[in-house]
C-alpha cells in the first residue's frame, strides 16, 4: 500500500462515536489559550482544597508516546516505523488523526464520558536524553540547565501546607522513586507494605530539631512514620469494601492501595505511583503492550472503584515520564530515547479531550519530536486549577481542563 | 555519652593524649567509615596503638584481592553457546532458564557470607562501591558466573589502578550484556554503553561531551563481544565500524580502546571519581579545594587508587571532630556491620540477603544503571520500621547468643554509637534492654 492509498483508506474509516461536544476540532498552539471542549462539567460541591487528591502515575523509563496515542493516519508514522507502527486494527480512533493503542481500551469509557484529557506533545526546551537528568528536571520542575533538589510538590507546598493532622502530605506506593514529593516542605510516607504500619506506630516518640542533617532526617522520618501509621491504621484499610478486582501486577496493587486510601477518606493530598520498564530499547513489541495493558487495567479498576464509592470528583490522576521515544525505530526491536510524548489527566472534574497538538513527524529536530506543551503546564493545572494555589515558580499556564 | 562528655573527650583528644596514639573515637570513625558503619572493640583497640597515618596504612594494607570464602562450586561454568541453545527443545530451554535463575540467590548469599567473614571490611566496602559505580544487574545478565566474574574484578582492582579497572570492566561479559555492547555492531549501533561510560563511569552527566560524541563512541565500540567458548571478551573485526570518527574534538579511525584512552586523558575523570569516593567515605559535600588537589595527584599517578584513598582518609574534613555520625548507614552497613559486632541471632544467609533487599539494597540487582542513590534516600517511612524490625531481632537475640560487647555500659555506648543518643537509656536499664534501646536510637543508623 503506498502512501496515497493508505491515507485514503485511513480517511475512509469511520470515527469512533464520541460525544460531539467532547471533540476538540482545533488544536492549541504552545501556550495559547486552550480550546476547551464544551463538555458539561459534572456538578459537584465546592470541596475544601485539601480534600482533593492528586494521583501521580510515573511511566518510568520513557514511554513511547507514538505507540500510546497513535498518529495512525500520518504516513510518516508508518514510514518511520516499518515494524513498530501499530496495524489499523490495533488502533482505536479518537479523531481523524489520532487514536489510542487498543490496549488502552479499558480507558475508553472515561474518554467517552469526557473525563480524560490527553495533553499532546508534552516536553520541554533543550531536552536532555539521560534518564536520570531528565527525570530530575521533571521531578523538580527545573529548567533544562537548572539544578534543583526539591521536588515540585515540595516547592508547591512551600506556599501552603496541608493540615498537620493529615496522615502525610504525600504517600508513595510501591518501590518507587519519591522524586516529585521529595523535599523540605513535605511529609512523605512510603507505603509498600501496610503491615509495617504497626511496627512504625510502635517506634519511639522523638524530640525534633537536630543540627546534624543526617540525624534530622532520621528523626523526621521516624516522627512522620509514627504519625502516618497512627492516622492510617485508624482507617483500617484492609477492611475497606472496594467491590472491584484489581490486577495482581505491581501497578494494580498500587492502585488498589490508592483506592483504599481514597475510599476510606485517609487524609492524603498526593499519592504517587509508578510503572517501571518503559525503556524499550529492545523487545518493545512484547514489553510495551504489557506495560500499556498494566497501566490501563490498573487505572480502569481504580476509576471504577473510586467512582462507585463517590470519590471521583475529588481525584485528579496525572501521568508523566522523563521523555518520549524517538520516532524512528531502531534495529533491535525497540525505540531509543526521545523527547515529547502525550500524557493523561483524568478525574470527575476533568474536561476531556485533546489539549496541545500532536508534534508533526515531518518536522523533527535531531531526529526527535518538537514539544508543543511544556510539562510544567500540567503542573500548573494541578497547582492552580486543581488546588487553587498561585505556584509562582511555574511560569507556564495551565491547560484549562479542570471544571 | 552526654554531649558534654563528647566535648570533653574531644578536648582530651587535642590536648591531653600522647603524640601519635589514635584516640578511641578516631580509630572507631576510621573503621566505621571504611568498613560497615561500626567496628569490633578489638579492631578499634588494635588501631589505637598506632599514630593516625600508620592506622590508615594498616586499614589500606589489609585490603585483599581475593575473597576469603569459596564461591559456589559452579561459578566457573560457562553458559551454553547459541548453537547449544538452539539444539535445546522448548521444554529444555524453560528448564535451563529456571536453573539459571536458581543460581542468583546462592550468589547473593555467598557475597553476604564473604562480608560477614572477611578480615578486611574495607575490601568489601570498595567492591560494593565499584558495583554501584560500574553497575550490572543479574536479571539482565542472567548468568551468575558472569556477575561473579565482575565482582572478582572489582575485588582484584578494588584499591589498584582505576584505568585498568575501567578497561577490564568494559570488556567483562557482564557489562557487555548489561549495556548491550555485544549487540552493538557496524551499521546497527547501540548507544547504551557509549552513553553510560561517559555519563556514569568517567565524566559525569553532561560534563564535556555531546549527544554526537555518544553516537561516535558507539561506532568505535562496535565489534566488541563475548567468546562463548571461553566466556571472555572477543573483538570481531567483521562487526567493527573502522571508519573515521569524531570524538571529543578529535578525528580518527578510533577503536573502543582508543575511546577509553581519550576519555582517560580528560582531567574531569579524576575529579569525578575523587568526588564520588569523597561522597562515599568522607562526607556528602566534597570540598572543592581538596578535590582538585587529590584529583590532580590521582591523575598524575596514572589513576592509582591507594594513594587517593589515603589522601581522602587524611583530609581535615575526614578527621574533623564533628564528622563522625554525619552519614547514614547503608542497608549493607546496618545488616552486616551489626551482625559482625553483635553476632548472628540465628539468621540464615537467606534472611540476611532478604533484609538487605527489603531495606532497599539487593546486591547484584541495583535499581538501574545509576545504582543506589544512597544517603538520606536509604531511610524512608517504609525502610525505617524495617530497620527496626531487623534491630529488634538482633537485640532479642533469638535462640542464639548475641555477643554483648566486652566492657561496661559506657564502653558499649561508645562502641555502638558515633554520636550521643537522641534518647539516652536510663542508667537503671538492664544490659540487654539497654542494648535494645541503643540499637533503636536514631543515632545507631549513623556512621
Amino acid at each position: 500500500m503506498n502512501r496515497r492509498q493508505f491515507l485514503r483508506r485511513a480517511a475512509g474509516l469511520p470515527l469512533l462515536m464520541l460525544p460531539a461536544a467532547c471533540r476538540s476540532t482545533e488544536a492549541m498552539r504552545f501556550s495559547d489559550v486552550p480550546i476547551v471542549p464544551a463538555c458539561q462539567a459534572p456538578t459537584f460541591e465546592d470541596t475544601e482544597r485539601w480534600n482533593k487528591v492528586l494521583v501521580l502515575v510515573e511511566l518510568a523509563g520513557g514511554n513511547d508516546g507514538l505507540n500510546t496515542v497513535v498518529p495512525y493516519s500520518d504516513a510518516n508514522y508508518h514510514d518511520l516505523r516499518p515494524t513498530k507502527a501499530l496495524a489499523r486494527e490495533n488502533v482505536i480512533q479518537l479523531d481523524e488523526r489520532l487514536g489510542f493503542n487498543s490496549l488502552l481500551e479499558p480507558l475508553l469509557p472515561l474518554w467517552k464520558s469526557c473525563q480524560m484529557a490527553v495533553a499532546l506533545g508534552v516536553g520541554y526546551p533543550g531536552p536532555n536524553f539521560s534518564h536520570f537528568r531528565s527525570i530530575d528536571i521533571w521531578d523538580t520542575a527545573s529548567g533544562s540547565n537548572e539544578f534543583l533538589s526539591e521536588g515540585w510538590i515540595s516547592r508547591l507546598f512551600a506556599e501552603a501546607r496541608p493540615p498537620a493532622e493529615f496522615a502525610a502530605d504525600a504517600v508513595v506506593l510501591g518501590r518507587n522513586a519519591i522524586g516529585p514529593v521529595k523535599g523540605k516542605n513535605i511529609r512523605t510516607a512510603v507505603l509498600n507494605n501496610p503491615n509495617l504500619l504497626k511496627v512504625a506506630k510502635r517506634m519511639r516518640k522523638l524530640p525534633m530539631a537536630e543540627e546534624n542533617p543526617a540525624l534530622a532526617h532520621l528523626t523526621g522520618v521516624q516522627t512522620d512514620a509514627r504519625h502516618a501509621a497512627r492516622v492510617i491504621l485508624e482507617k483500617h484499610l484492609e477492611d475497606v469494601e472496594l467491590g472491584t478486582e484489581f490486577p495482581e501486577d505491581a501497578f494494580g496493587q498500587q492502585m488498589e492501595i490508592a483506592s483504599r486510601l481514597i475510599v476510606s477518606s485517609s487524609p492524603v493530598p498526593v499519592i504517587k505511583t509508578a510503572i517501571k520498564g518503559f525503556d524499550t530499547h529492545a523487545g518493545q513489541s512484547v514489553d510495551h503492550p504489557e506495560l500499556l495493558a498494566s497501566l490501563a487495567n490498573g487505572l480502569a479498576a481504580f476509576v471504577q472503584t473510586v467512582k462507585a464509592k463517590g470519590h471521583w470528583d475529588r481525584v485528579l490522576v496525572m501521568t508523566y515520564s522523563e521523555f518520549g521515544r524517538r520516532p524512528k525505530e531502531n534495529d533491535s526491536d525497540g525505540t531509543d530515547h526521545g523527547t515529547s510524548a502525550p500524557h493523561f489527566l483524568m478525574g470527575g472534574r476533568v474536561r476531556g479531550g485533546f489539549y496541545g497538538e500532536q508534534p508533526p513527524l515531518d518536522d523533527l529536530v535531531a531526529r526527535n519530536l518538537k514539544h508543543r506543551l511544556h510539562f510544567r503546564s500540567l503542573y500548573a493545572t494541578a497547582a492552580r486549577e486543581w488546588w487553587g494555589l498561585k505556584a509562582d515558580f511555574i511560569k507556564e499556564k495551565g491547560l484549562g481542563c479542570i471544571a | 555519652m552526654s554531649k558534654t562528655r563528647v566535648v570533653s573527650f574531644l578536648a582530651a583528644l587535642i590536648f591531653a593524649l600522647p603524640a601519635g596514639a589514635v584516640p578511641f573515637e578516631e580509630a572507631r570513625h576510621l573503621l566505621a567509615r571504611t568498613g560497615f558503619g561500626i567496628a569490633r572493640a578489638a579492631e578499634v583497640a588494635a588501631l589505637q596503638q598506632l599514630d593516625y597515618e600508620a592506622a590508615v596504612d594498616r586499614v589500606l594494607g589489609g585490603v585483599r584481592t581475593q575473597p576469603a570464602t569459596s564461591p559456589p562450586p559452579w561459578i566457573d561454568e560457562l553458559p551454553p553457546t547459541s548453537k547449544e541453545m538452539k539444539a535445546m527443545t522448548a521444554a529444555q530451554r524453560v528448564e535451563f532458564n529456571k536453573a539459571t535463575r536458581t543460581r542468583w540467590q546462592p550468589l547473593k548469599q555467598w557475597w553476604a557470607g564473604e562480608m560477614l567473614a572477611t578480615p578486611s571490611p574495607l575490601t568489601e566496602h570498595l567492591v560494593v562501591f565499584w558495583h554501584n559505580h560500574f553497575v550490572s544487574e543479574v536479571k539482565k545478565v542472567k548468568w551468575a558466573g558472569y556477575m561473579y566474574g565482575q565482582n572478582a574484578l572489582f575485588r582484584h582492582h578494588a584499591l589498584g589502578n582505576f584505568a585498568t579497572l575501567l578497561r577490564g570492566m568494559a570488556k567483562g561479559p557482564a557489562m557487555l550484556i548489561y549495556l548491550d555492547g555485544r549487540t552493538n555492531r557496524k551499521g546497527r549501533p547501540n548507544e547504551n554503553f557509549a552513553r553510560e561510560i561517559m555519563e556514569l563511569f568517567t565524566l559525569g552527566e553532561g560534563r564535556g561531551y555531546s549527544e554526537d560524541d555518544i553516537v561516535e563512541a558507539a561506532r568505535a565500540f562496535t565489534g566488541w563481544s563475548i567468546n562463548p567458548a571461553k566466556g571472555t571478551f572477543v573483538f570481531d573485526p567483521k562487526r567493527h565500524d573502522d571508519g573515521t570518527k569524531s570524538f571529543l574534538g578529535r578525528q580518527g579511525r578510533f577503536s573502543g580502546d582508543d575511546v577509553i584512552d581519550i576519555l582517560l586523558e580528560e582531567p574531569r575523570v579524576a575529579e569525578f571519581i575523587t568526588e564520588k569516593l569523597w561522597r562515599e567515605f568522607v562526607s556528602a559535600e566534597p570540598e572543592p579545594g581538596q578535590v582538585s588537589r587529590l584529583a590532580a595527584a590521582f591523575r598524575n599517578s596514572g589513576y592509582e587508587l591507594r594513594p587517593l584513598m589515603k589522601g581522602l582518609l587524611t583530609t581535615p574534613q575526614f578527621r574533623a571532630a564533628d564528622n563522625p555520625g554525619t552519614m547514614i548507614k547503608s542497608p549493607v552497613d546496618l545488616v552486616v556491620g551489626t551482625l559482625r559486632v553483635l553476632g548472628n541471632p540465628g539468621l540464615e544467609p537467606r534472611n540476611v540477603t532478604s533484609f538487605q533487599r527489603r531495606l532497599g539494597q539487593d546486591l547484584f540487582q541495583p535499581p538501574n544503571v545509576k545504582g543506589w542513590p544512597g544517603g538520606e534516600a536509604w531511610v524512608t517511612t517504609n525502610t525505617l520500621p524495617l530497620r527496626h524490625q531487623f534491630l529488634n531481632r538482633v537485640a532479642r537475640g533469638g535462640t542464639m547468643n548475641v555477643a554483648m560487647p566486652d566492657g561496661g555500659d559506657e564502653d558499649l555506648m561508645e562502641l555502638l554509637l558515633a554520636v550521643a543518643p537522641v534518647t539516652p537509656p536510663e542508667e537503671t536499664a538492664r544490659s540487654r534492654q539497654r542494648l535494645a534501646l541503643l540499637l533503636l536510637d536514631p543515632s545507631f543508623q549513623l556512621k
